[in-house]
């Protein structure tokens, strides 16, 4: 369980927001809405513990995440709006080296199969740096098929993305929802995500 | 740990790998600046082997040294440093993996290459011996400590020459002592205290660099 309370976020002497709290529980999805700029991806990051609130408290499991942070470091999954792929590595490289270091154990069997789940499969092969944004963003996203962490943190999953690919991602983190995961999501689209159950938070300063 | 810890090395060599011009510019840098004394002070053996010691140290450090800010800054502008800080692993000990393989491609290199570069210094082979020993337990020090520097000045406009004003003062010790190395078996003495000093210095840096490298690098990425 992971439960917020009284978040503040100042970037520079700028007050993003305050008074932020929420609780998450195993099977619980939550979509963090506001405008650009009003704090979306700081509060995930505040999350993920790579920004330190300004105040208030978070914590995993009843223990708050700066103490419990490599514990807590394994039970979650991150997908920032930097997608984290090196342009001289091939996806196949890029995918297995990120699951590797998020502690999974992935043979090449295992990779293909993300990469083709999310129908990148042609290109495994290629170095990242040639291909489309839209085409590095789902491999950024096909870690989330090797994930076996509770917790996933995506900001803007679908940005970039084309229909059939946010289908796709839609459905592979209902079957995260289903399994008991827990799921934080910022998002401008309608995307219906099934879940246990549903909040959402709005950000405004 | 081990996994994530080798996944690290393994990765920066390879892509150090990938692009071969950049660790060609550091060995490259290298051999100019040791190069370009000779050819200005003139062939006077006396002369040049005298400034050795010292000219190949400094040449050693600054070649290092401008390799420096490539440690984490493509970490950080693509992203994957946010992963590394998130990987359920101590971050100085995936630190101490990238600064292993810094030393690997840009250290390695210049250790190996010294004594060729000496030869043009009319160094004694015996002085080229101690050359080599001096750079191998003193070069894995200036990586260690560099990538503090980096870590520090990452994301910072000008980070080049910032790294160069907070890391040049650090490196003073390790150029004495290698420097001094090299001179001592010149004039017929015992390198063995410059040597041990040399590689307590690189002790000292492996155990608290990776740690402070790691407080640096949370920082930057806020």
């Amino acid at each position: 369980m992971l439960i917020a309370q009284d978040l503040v976020c100042l970037r520079g002497d700028r007050l993003l927001f305050k008074q932020v709290g929420f609780t998450l529980s195993a099977g619980g999805l939550m979509t963090v809405l506001g405008e650009n700029g009003s704090g979306k991806s700081s509060l995930l990051r505040i999350v993920c513990g790579l920004l330190t609130p300004e105040l208030g408290v978070l914590t995993w499991q009843g223990q708050p995440i700066k103490q419990a942070s490599e514990d807590y470091h394994s039970k979650l999954t991150y997908i920032g709006h930097l997608n984290g792929l090196k342009d001289d590595l091939t996806a196949m490289e890029n995918l297995q080296i990120s699951a590797r270091l998020a502690g999974e154990h992935v043979d090449d069997q295992a990779a293909l199969a993300a990469l083709t789940a999310i129908g990148i499969a042609r290109c495994a092969k290629l170095p990242v740096g040639v291909l489309s944004q839209g085409q590095k963003r789902r491999v950024a996203l096909a870690r989330l098929w090797l994930s076996h962490t509770p917790l996933w943190v995506l900001d803007e999953p679908f940005a970039a993305l084309d229909t059939a690919s946010v289908l796709t991602l839609a459905t592979c983190i209902s079957a995260h929802m289903a399994r008991g995961g827990m799921t934080i999501i910022t998002t401008h689209q309608d995307v219906i995500i099934d879940a246990q159950t549903t909040q959402t938070l709005r950000l405004c300063a | 740990m081990n996994q994530a810890w080798l996944t690290i090395l393994k990765r920066d060599l390879l892509l150090a790998f990938r692009r071969r011009s950049d660790v060609a510019t550091t060995v490259f840098f290298f051999l100019m600046v040791a190069s370009l004394f000779p050819l200005g002070i003139g062939p006077e053996a006396s002369v040049l082997s005298n400034i050795a010691p010292g000219v190949l140290w400094v040449a050693a450090l600054l070649a290092g040294m401008i390799s420096l800010t490539r440690m984490f800054a493509a970490d950080f502008t693509d992203g994957s440093l946010e992963q590394l800080l998130l990987a359920p692993q101590p971050l100085a000990v995936l630190v101490s993996a990238k600064i292993l393989a810094h030393w690997l491609v840009c250290g390695l290199p210049v250790v190996l290459l010294a004594p060729l570069i000496g030869l043009q210094y009319a160094l004694p082979s015996e002085a080229l011996w101690v050359l080599v020993w001096s750079l191998l337990l003193g070069t894995p020090s200036l990586s260690l400590i560099g990538a503090i520097g980096a870590a520090l000045t990452l994301g910072v406009r000008g980070s080049g020459l910032l790294v160069a004003l907070l890391v040049l003062p650090l490196y003073i010790p390790v150029l004495i002592f290698g420097a001094g190395a090299v001179a001592a078996s010149q004039h017929g003495m015992s390198a063995q205290a410059h040597l041990s000093l040399l590689a307590a210095c690189s002790l000292l840096s492996l155990v608290l660099a990776p740690l402070a490298t790691a407080a640096a690098l949370r920082i930057s990425v806020e």
